[in-house]
């Protein structure tokens, strides 16, 4: 696929107005792991034939991680230029692969004077499929046992538990739960600002404690939907020394192997 | 007439002094900021219905569930029962609320059977408390005091049970032929004692009974406001009060939000806030009222702490002492600050000399926690309110933090990365 990526300013430009902003992330831009998360989901954009745009160079943090780490000064600085972009483009839909732009997007940033439909990419992915918009090929993960880690802020902070479920179900590959699942789920370790900073002292890491229980399902992929638990667990399997028969992989990037991308 | 009116100076005496401890309550209460307005009255009535009333998240926990939903459910039935007692005390009549027929017999008799269920289920908290090694009952912010506690309140509703059981049994010898309400439990008890028992000692059964099942709620209606049992008046207003916003939303500080853009631009039209003394929280009057009455409705079940996946790794932080920590710093602080005004200080406060920093910077910010507490406490927003005092008026985030707080402000992204490589990720895709 030769992709020619849709960017905000050129589509004004030519006076277009995509239907959806996709918010790529300071993840999905920087970090070497989730980079291919986000071109695994542009493909499928492309596939589908998506009408919608990013940001590019315009795009900037939009608070999140300031505000958790108890930064509310720096989160409504860049809230207000936040703001001002959507303002500029008139944005009404975000779809975005991070559960933490998700949640901020859609409960906190109301109160700063932006409202409008945001979606996670597994909720969007899942509603192509039941539309059968979205046609997902199921002989690919046929060998695989998947199990799915929740993402706090998917989960328990918005509710979602079934939409990324669905999703991997599309696969019709053996699917299991670990005993701590949807709102009972542990934390992978990485929320609160947690993801840059080095954990305070204890007996454990908590990624660790939640890779080994993933990898007690005796599953062989671990499924996420979120760039910091990719973070967390990878490092997970990784302490545990199992990379060669475990894989953590975005279901984002399962669709888009089922589909050959 | 002389049971009158010795009823009548019990009650009198529980009710003063029951309203001098709200009066205290209520001037700590005042010392709090404002959280946010009571609203949407029909929803928080479901809400109750379901959390409260339903008892639908202390099943997450099936077995211990169980046994509380069943105690709550039958204080709620034997309540009813007590407030005839009261007016019977008063007035000098016996189950004057009789009149009310196939009604009467549901509550009465409902009454009856839970008495029997709450007993059994309190022996089996206490079974549970002496010979189980239960984790969430133990942690560094449970004193022995709280045990303590716990075994007075334990004991005290087995007494209430034995005694309710006990006036039944006596009504129902006494009355044999005559007898208004149902008593499943207590007729079948009755079947065996009334052989033995004199109509005296049946009338003397039912005379001490009564008189110590209503003392004892007179004293365990005292006792409660300055025990973690407290939880049994407050946390129906708790979740009746609860955050109705999805778990995941933190409230806004419009006062920062304004200055920011006062800072932006000096002619922005913004609403006029209220000044605030300090950003954040730092000690007891810094908190909002609702988390003050979570700190009040807080039984210390743990439930919070047993999931919570810093607690689980061994590290310092346990969403249940933050409160129990905001509790006792009011208990300390509030007549103070009540006697003195606003600019009272001890040279003590809620952050550092409760509640360490270690504690607030391990929170993953999981709701894990605020999942899980039976009646909404919501720990989190709090633990970010006093992240936002660390930050924004004693610049004490860890370095890695302010590296990042750095970053964002050059780059616009946590990492050093530059805004102009935000399209790297998307070549030759």
């Amino acid at each position: 696929m030769n992709i020619k990526l849709p960017i905000m300013s050129d589509l004004q430009a030519q006076n277009k107005q995509p239907e959806y902003l996709y918010w790529v992330g300071c993840a999905g831009a920087f970090d070497d792991r989730y980079q291919k998360v986000a071109r695994a989901f542009t493909r499928i954009l492309h596939h589908l034939g998506i009408d919608y745009a990013v940001l590019g160079k315009e795009e900037t943090c939009n608070g999140d991680p300031a505000r958790r780490a108890g930064n509310e000064m720096l989160f409504h600085l860049q809230a207000s230029m936040v703001v001002e972009t959507f303002e500029r483009y008139d944005i009404k839909k975000i779809i975005t692969t991070c559960p933490h732009c998700y949640n901020t997007f859609k409960n906190e940033y109301p109160d700063v004077g932006w409202s409008g439909e945001v979606i996670h990419h597994s909720q969007f992915l899942q509603e192509l499929i039941e539309k059968n918009k979205l046609k997902v090929p199921d002989n690919i993960f046929n060998e695989d046992k998947i199990v799915f880690h929740d993402p706090c802020y998917l989960g328990r902070a918005n509710d979602e538990y079934e939409a990324p479920r669905k999703v991997i179900d599309a696969l019709k590959t053996e699917r299991v739960e670990m005993p701590r699942n949807k709102s009972f789920a542990l934390c992978c370790g990485a929320g609160g600002a947690q993801m840059f900073k080095e954990a305070e002292p204890g007996n454990k890491e908590i990624y660790a404690e939640r890779t080994e229980e993933a990898l007690a399902t005796g599953a062989s992929i671990i499924a996420t939907a979120c760039p910091f638990c990719m973070t967390m667990l990878t490092d997970g399997i990784k302490y545990q020394n199992r990379e060669e028969d475990v894989k953590n992989l975005d279901i984002a990037e399962m669709i888009a192997n089922a589909l050959g991308l | 007439m002389t049971k009158q009116i010795i009823f009548s100076a019990i009650l009198l005496i529980t009710l003063c002094t029951f309203a001098w401890t709200i009066r205290r309550l209520a001037r700590f209460f005042k010392l709090t900021q404002p959280a946010f307005p009571v609203k949407d009255i029909g929803k928080r009535m479901a809400l109750t219905l379901r959390v409260a009333f339903g008892q639908s998240k202390i099943f997450r926990w099936p077995f211990a569930g169980l046994f509380h939903a069943l105690v709550f459910w039958g204080f709620i039935v034997i309540t009813l029962g007590s407030i005839e007692m009261v007016i019977d005390g008063l007035s000098g009549t016996e189950r004057i609320m009789g009149f009310l027929g196939p009604v009467y017999d549901v509550v009465i008799g409902s009454g009856d059977v839970f008495a029997a269920i709450v007993l059994i289920s309190i022996l089996v908290f206490i079974i549970r408390r002496v010979f189980h090694n239960i984790k969430r009952f133990k942690g560094t912010e449970i004193k022995r005091i709280s045990t303590i506690d716990a075994y007075i309140a334990l004991t005290m509703i087995l007494f209430l049970m034995i005694s309710l059981l006990g006036m039944n049994i006596g009504y129902v010898i006494l009355h044999d032929k005559d007898i208004t309400g149902v008593y499943p439990v207590s007729q079948w008890l009755a079947g065996y004692f009334a052989p033995k028992m004199s109509n005296n000692a049946a009338g003397t059964l039912f005379e001490v009974s009564w008189w110590v099942h209503i003392i004892l709620i007179f004293i365990f209606a005292n006792i409660l406001p300055y025990s973690k049992h407290f939880h049994v008046f407050t946390s129906i207003p708790n979740v009746f009060l609860s955050r109705l916003e999805p778990l995941g939303y933190l409230p806004n500080m419009e006062n920062v939000m304004n200055e920011v853009r006062l800072m932006i631009n000096p002619e922005a039209s913004v609403a006029e806030s209220p000044v605030v003394s300090r950003f954040g929280v730092k000690d007891a009057e810094d908190v909002n009222w609702k988390n003050y009455l979570d700190s009040l409705a807080c039984t210390e079940c743990g439930r919070c702490t047993a999931v919570c996946p810093a607690n689980i790794t061994g590290k310092k932080l346990s969403p249940r002492k933050i409160f129990i920590d905001l509790r006792a710093r009011m208990k300390e602080k509030g007549p103070g600050l009540v006697k003195n005004g606003k600019e009272f200080t001890d040279n003590k406060s809620l952050l550092r000399d409760y509640i360490t920093e270690e504690e607030l910077w391990a929170c993953t910010t999981c709701n894990a926690c605020a999942q899980e507490c039976p009646i909404n406490i919501n720990h989190p927003t709090l633990i970010m309110d006093m992240r936002r005092y660390l930050v924004m008026e004693e610049a004490a985030a860890p370095a890695e933090l302010n590296m990042m707080f750095t970053n964002i402000e050059n780059n616009g992204a946590p990492w050093q990365r530059s805004q102009d490589d935000r399209l790297l990720w998307a070549e030759g895709l």
